[in-house]
């Protein structure tokens, strides 16, 4: 079992609910991701989801668009990311996924990927564009190396599509709050709870929320329907608007501002 | 070879369906609907109607008197898309998809567009059939095809300009599919090249097949026999392919493809997938690609914003591997003399992606004597006449 089964198990058995915090690795200099890591990990980050920025990243809005960007701009590839995993490593046992686009992943190679990935200690991988039917090979090669492979299920998808979801996910399956791209939303979509429960029925895997979550607010709305919610565009706002020294503290601020939302856990 | 692609819209290991996956159940539903109309007489029958009463097919196979003289080899026919209603190939695609999503019960559509002509040709069928229009554009394409932006907007679309990447076609398709993602119930995505996702690369090869299906009977009729070569220049692909297709299972006519040579040999000086290009995954599917090491995409040049594209369809890859078509490119200094010297042998000013086929075919015709080329003149150059004043000052004089 991969540290996200671990964690999964752990906050089960102490009835808590899951962050997962959502970075692009690299952004603004790969030197820094580690340090932003261990500052949401304090601020009580359960599982870090490392993105490796792509040049036309379809599913993303403009904030994770800029990320890219920046972090491109600053040299980083998926090797480099690979790299950040490591260092992180040195010092933490936070569960790492990896979120990425297909074309790095093809370009490295997919066995060679699954091999690399494990060794810098990454727990998972998700790809934004690849849908289950083109994942066959890509579930094999992870596996093996024992890496979980997480799929999103969105609520445009249809029964059979859900349960191709849950044969391919380990980890948990990720679900997405509502269609559009990722970034910051006022209100959540009512589409949410539909989908849990269409989820329910084809998997017992635990299921984390994402997309357009930006509040305790929001945190606390979905945090009684599912096992984790995931934040990613309101703290890469945070990351682009205070380069400063004082980053880590803000992003540690905001994280436990954004889990307070699950109200008192044990 | 024919019956490509299978049910995953694969052309041997090419193409596929790549999109997240909010897009998966719209992508199926498309298909869905598009094979119950593809099979429906009065779909097929209503498109046929339009085609040739608002469109203006068939298009002529024109016969080059005096660039064949001049060239001294082979006899080279035209095949005139460059006079359909909007003065491009494209208007044949977005037809049979406007059909299709009136068809569908959507009441939005979005396309993305690089030159300008699959946008106009969609802000067109749009004011034809009454569908709100939204036309992504790179920032850059936007101000060298100027023109057509203003054709649009008449035409009542909205034409919403894309700063992101190198600002041109590739970033258009981003925004469109991002707008896609966000508004998938009531909107249509009417993509105008054989690119992207299944079932776009089969569905809009299937819309421009007419074109080789008219040029094998028209020269058949002309000549008595098939051509040696068939030649089309591929940006995406899909006035190639659509000339292609009719010919695929004739042997002897040779399939030629020709991209954007561009300016230079290096990565980010060209858009020859061919030239450097591995395959990858973009915007929905897998096909040769240029990019970096790291799985970049790389940025492309063409003076042809049409052909200004990373990625080549992945029908033409799979006609490459298989050595059914050959693939050569054009360079822009090419491209802009064939323009000018198809303007003066025959009075027919080209866009400049169809320069590239026409620049190609001075290159093979003076030793091919005794040979018959068609060459796909897939659009006209009204467009292209701010470059070309830009490229041929002298015939400028201020």
């Amino acid at each position: 079992m991969t540290r996200i089964g671990l964690l999964f198990e752990r906050l089960k058995r102490e009835n808590r609910k899951g962050l997962i915090a959502y970075l692009t690795a690299g952004d603004p200099t790969p030197a820094r991701t580690p340090s932003l890591v261990h500052a949401l990990e304090r601020g009580g980050a359960d599982l870090i989801e490392l993105g490796v920025p792509f040049s036309d990243p379809i599913a993303d809005g403009p904030v994770i668009q800029r990320a890219g960007e920046r972090a491109l701009q600053a040299g980083t590839s998926l090797r480099t990311v690979l790299d950040i995993a490591c260092r992180i490593r040195e010092t933490s046992q936070v569960p790492l996924l990896l979120f990425t686009y297909l074309n790095p992943v093809v370009r490295y190679g997919l066995d060679r990927l699954a091999e690399d990935a494990a060794a810098a200690g990454i727990d998972g991988c998700l790809l934004t564009d690849a849908s289950v039917e083109e994942a066959e090979a890509y579930a094999a090669a992870m596996h093996r190396h024992n890496i979980d492979t997480v799929f999103l299920a969105a609520p445009t998808s249809t029964p059979r599509r859900l349960e191709l979801v849950a044969r391919y996910s380990t980890g948990f399956v990720y679900l997405v709050s509502r269609t559009g791209v990722t970034g910051e939303r006022d209100s959540l979509s009512a589409s949410v709870a539909p989908l849990v429960n269409s989820m329910r029925e084809v998997t017992d895997l635990p299921l984390a929320v994402g997309f357009g979550i930006s509040k305790p607010e929001h945190v606390a709305e979905l945090g009684h329907q599912v096992e984790a919610v995931v934040v990613g565009s309101a703290l890469v706002r945070i990351i682009e608007q205070h380069p400063g020294p004082e980053l880590e503290q803000r992003l540690e601020e905001f994280t436990r501002s954004l889990k307070s939302g699950f109200g008192a856990q044990a | 070879m024919i019956a490509q692609p299978d049910s995953g819209g694969h052309f041997g290991p090419y193409g596929g369906r790549y999109v997240p996956e909010v897009l998966m159940a719209p992508i199926e539903e498309l298909e869905r609907a598009y094979l119950e109309a593809r099979d429906d007489p009065a779909f097929q029958s209503e498109l046929a109607g339009l085609l040739r009463n608002y469109a203006g097919r068939p298009t002529p196979l024109y016969f080059a008197k005096r660039l064949s003289a001049s060239l001294g080899g082979a006899r080279i026919y035209l095949k005139r898309e460059d006079l359909l209603h909007t003065g491009a190939h494209k208007i044949n695609n977005c037809l049979g998809q406007a059909l299709l999503a009136r068809r569908m019960g959507k009441r939005r559509i979005i396309a993305e567009t690089g030159a300008g002509q699959h946008g106009v040709a969609t802000a067109t069928v749009c004011a034809l059939l009454g569908f709100e229009c939204v036309v992504y554009m790179g920032e850059e394409d936007m101000r060298r095809q100027r023109l057509n932006v203003f054709r649009m907007r008449m035409l009542g679309a909205r034409v919403e300009g894309v700063a992101t990447g190198s600002a041109t076609l590739k970033d258009a398709i981003s925004e469109a599919m991002r707008d896609w993602v966000t508004n998938v119930g009531d909107t249509y995505y009417l993509l105008g090249s054989a690119l992207g996702s299944h079932p776009y690369p089969m569905m809009v090869r299937d819309f421009h097949r007419v074109i080789g299906e008219e040029a094998r009977g028209q020269i058949l009729e002309a000549e008595g026999r098939l051509p040696d070569a068939a030649i089309a220049c591929v940006g995406g692909g899909s006035n190639a392919i659509g000339l292609f297709h009719a010919f695929i299972g004739d042997p002897g006519v040779a399939l030629i493809g020709v991209e954007a040579g561009g300016r230079g040999e290096a990565l980010g000086e060209h858009a020859a997938r061919y030239r450097g290009g591995a395959p990858g995954v973009l915007q929905g599917a897998y096909s040769y690609l240029l990019q970096d090491e790291n799985g970049q995409v790389a940025l492309t040049h063409s003076v042809s914003a049409g052909l200004d594209y990373a990625m080549i369809g992945p029908e033409h890859a799979w006609l490459r591997d298989q050595g059914r078509a050959e693939y050569l490119a054009a360079s822009d200094a090419e491209a802009l003399d064939a323009a000018r010297r198809l303007s003066r042998t025959e009075g027919i000013l080209p866009a400049l992606e169809s320069a590239h086929a026409v620049a190609e075919t001075i290159k093979r015709a003076p030793s091919a004597a005794g040979e018959i080329f068609i060459v796909n003149l897939s659009g006209r150059g009204d467009k292209d006449i701010d470059i070309y004043r830009e490229n041929f000052k002298e015939l400028d004089p201020q």
